[in-house]
């Protein structure tokens, strides 16, 4: 095995982890905050793709409009997710607080309607955005030559995305509130908080972040049907390994994850989910809070 | 104490006679592509039920203990496609994969022994997928994409197991035999102890129960369940491949039991035959292809307007209806 096989496939893995990130912190946030297990998670990431594809689609046909064609696409996407986490929090989810078994099975329902309607609107013809200039075509990297550019951004974005949550929640008004709700909902709203619009801004942050993930991975691969379930796996994994409502564990456990994966199918193609699984297993087993986890909520 | 009063005796009585006497009124279609179908799905939903209503663990695990017992007697099946090394007669296989399927319940049961609530639902959502995953990526057990076809069964009296009424009166069977399981297994001291979990768990193990061990033995009791419908879907479907317990066959059974009502277990077998109904019928109802929209329609409006079911909706109509007759008795639930 050579060393820059070695890099390769762990920077296959990083950039894999990249995207897990974006989707599962925006998981972990709702999770977070409101303690609603977002089923619908994976749904959010298809119609941030199918909408921001839709825009691009026809924007890309002409000559003019081609150059920004993708970062309206982009903008589109999350804006689509967004839009659709807000209703969702609006109308099924807000006057259901509490009761989290209902909100998953609620959840449940939506994505089965959500996936259906998107197949009914746009087909099941697989899709794939065309990355801007800036980022297409490969970047030299030392030791092993070159690397996709677009994957390279997306780390960046990752972390752009990481440091950008952890100043929200860290250094705003409204991350203070955020992080109060997470402690004591109560107490928030006896301070005069108005802790519904709380939720409905972060359920639009973290529907967002999933309409982001989504246009980003339909950018580096095809999408094609059946990856609302996958991304909800891969948030599920990657939360309850690096621990609910943490955005570092989040992290975490997306490099995990991503890692593994790669280097799973690199390694044995065929059983590489296990050594995925294998990982959620030994965690629970020592840490069923996932490894940043807090305990005694 | 009994297992059901009098009068849940008496119904119950007059719904398996009915349901025995079907063969001779029903198509055959009818027979196994409408009851026969809720029957066996109806027997995995059970074991989620059961789970639910005793244990208080939602469970998204079971069709895929389903999926592993249909796994275990499709590749020892004597006349599976792709025939397989390790073919033994139906009659060991059968067994063989309801104890996989116990054992992996009992497997499910210790991995999420420290969860509860929404992180058990995660938890097992998780593992069923990433088990239909890895049963479409390896090609070695599992023959992949494709799955593992003509699994028929044994030949009962000399006829073939998927024969029409061979097929009904062995769902009926099994069905009536497990539901009535289960309803006796929740009045031993066993299923009070499971009850007891579910209420307040700190206090059954400050009553000296080992509540570990009562969690693991519920989950593999529920594999043990799920295990038995599993083998007679695998039959019916005269195969098995990782679509059928994916992500989507997952929902479609939390969807029969949610529906018929988690609080009782014949909520599953009620649950099953409705969304058997819709299934098949959806294309006089609704759009053909749209059949998923209508589906998670119904689903989403049976859990914004009634989260315990038609059972629950049932009772509180019968619980209005009851006090409008001034105690006329009305049926009981």
């Amino acid at each position: 095995m050579s060393l820059q096989f070695m890099i390769t496939v762990t920077l296959n893995g990083l950039t894999l982890a990249a995207l897990y990130f974006i989707v599962a912190s925006g998981f972990s946030l709702i999770f977070g905050l409101m303690r609603t297990v977002n089923m619908a998670h994976g749904s959010l990431y298809m119609i941030g793709a199918y909408v921001g594809f839709a825009v691009f689609d026809s924007l890309y046909a002409s000559n003019a409009t081609a150059g920004y064609a993708w970062y309206a696409g982009l903008l589109a996407g999350v804006a689509a997710a967004a839009v659709a986490g807000v209703v969702m929090q609006v109308v099924f989810l807000g006057w259901m607080q509490g009761q989290e078994l209902r909100q998953a099975l609620v959840t449940i329902g939506l994505s089965i309607i959500i996936a259906d309607q998107l197949l009914a609107h746009f087909g099941g013809n697989p899709f794939q955005f065309f990355a801007p200039d800036a980022l297409f075509g490969p970047t030299p990297v030392p030791v092993i030559g070159r690397y996709s550019t677009f994957r390279l951004f997306q780390i960046g974005l990752a972390l752009a995305v990481g440091v950008g949550l952890w100043l929200l929640l860290n250094k705003t008004r409204l991350g203070i509130m955020v992080r109060a709700g997470v402690d004591d909902r109560q107490m928030l709203a006896a301070c005069g908080v108005n802790v519904p619009l709380i939720a409905v801004a972060t359920f639009a942050l973290g529907a967002g972040l999933a309409g982001l993930g989504g246009v980003i991975g339909a950018t580096a691969q095809p999408v094609a049907l059946g990856v609302d379930v996958k991304f909800l796996l891969t948030s599920l994994v990657v939360v309850i390994v690096g621990g609910m409502g943490s955005i570092g564990g989040t992290a975490i456990g997306a490099i995990l994850i991503g890692v593994a994966e790669q280097w799973g199918q690199a390694l044995f193609p065929t059983y590489s989910v296990i050594l995925t699984f294998a990982i959620m297993v030994a965690v629970l087993a020592v840490r069923p809070q996932g490894l940043l986890g807090r305990t005694g909520r | 104490m009994s297992l059901m009063s009098r009068s849940h005796w008496t119904l119950t009585a007059l719904v398996l006679a009915i349901l025995v006497s079907m063969p001779l009124l029903l198509p055959d279609f009818w027979l196994s592509g409408i009851l026969g179908r809720s029957l066996i799905y109806g027997i995995v939903a059970l074991s989620i039920t059961f789970l639910a209503s005793y244990g208080g663990f939602i469970s998204l695990a079971q069709t895929m203990l389903a999926g592993i017992a249909g796994y275990t007697v499709a590749i020892l099946a004597p006349t599976a496609i792709p025939a397989s090394q390790s073919a033994v007669s139906y009659w060991l296989a059968m067994p063989l994969a309801v104890l996989a399927a116990t054992l992996a319940g009992a497997v499910v049961g210790l991995i999420a022994i420290r969860t509860r609530d929404i992180y058990l639902l995660m938890i097992t959502l998780a593992l069923a997928v990433g088990f239909s995953l890895f049963a479409q990526s390896n090609i070695d057990w599992f023959n992949g994409y494709e799955g593992i076809r003509n699994v028929v069964g044994p030949e009962l009296f000399g006829q073939p197991f998927r024969a029409h009424t061979v097929f009904y009166y062995v769902s009926l069977t099994l069905a009536a035999l497990l539901y009535l399981m289960v309803l006796y297994v929740v009045r031993t001291p066993f299923g009070l102890v499971l009850q007891g979990i579910r209420d307040n768990p700190r206090r059954v193990a400050a009553l000296g129960f080992d509540v570990a061990v009562h969690r693991i033995a519920a989950f593999a009791m529920a594999g043990f369940i799920a295990g038995c419908g599993g083998v007679l879907i695998t039959f019916y479907n005269i195969g098995i491949t990782p679509g059928s317990i994916g992500m989507t066959a997952t929902v479609n059974v939390l969807v029969m039991s949610v529906i018929g009502g988690l609080g009782h277990p014949v909520g599953a077998f009620i649950g099953a035959v409705i969304f058997t109904l819709i299934d098949t019928f959806a294309a006089t109802i609704y759009d053909r292809d749209r059949f998923n929209t209508l589906i998670g329609l119904v689903f989403l409006g049976i859990v914004v307007a009634s989260p315990d079911g038609v059972l629950g909706l049932g009772k509180r109509l019968a619980g209005r209806g009851k006090r409008k007759d001034a105690g006329d008795g009305g049926t009981p639930h």
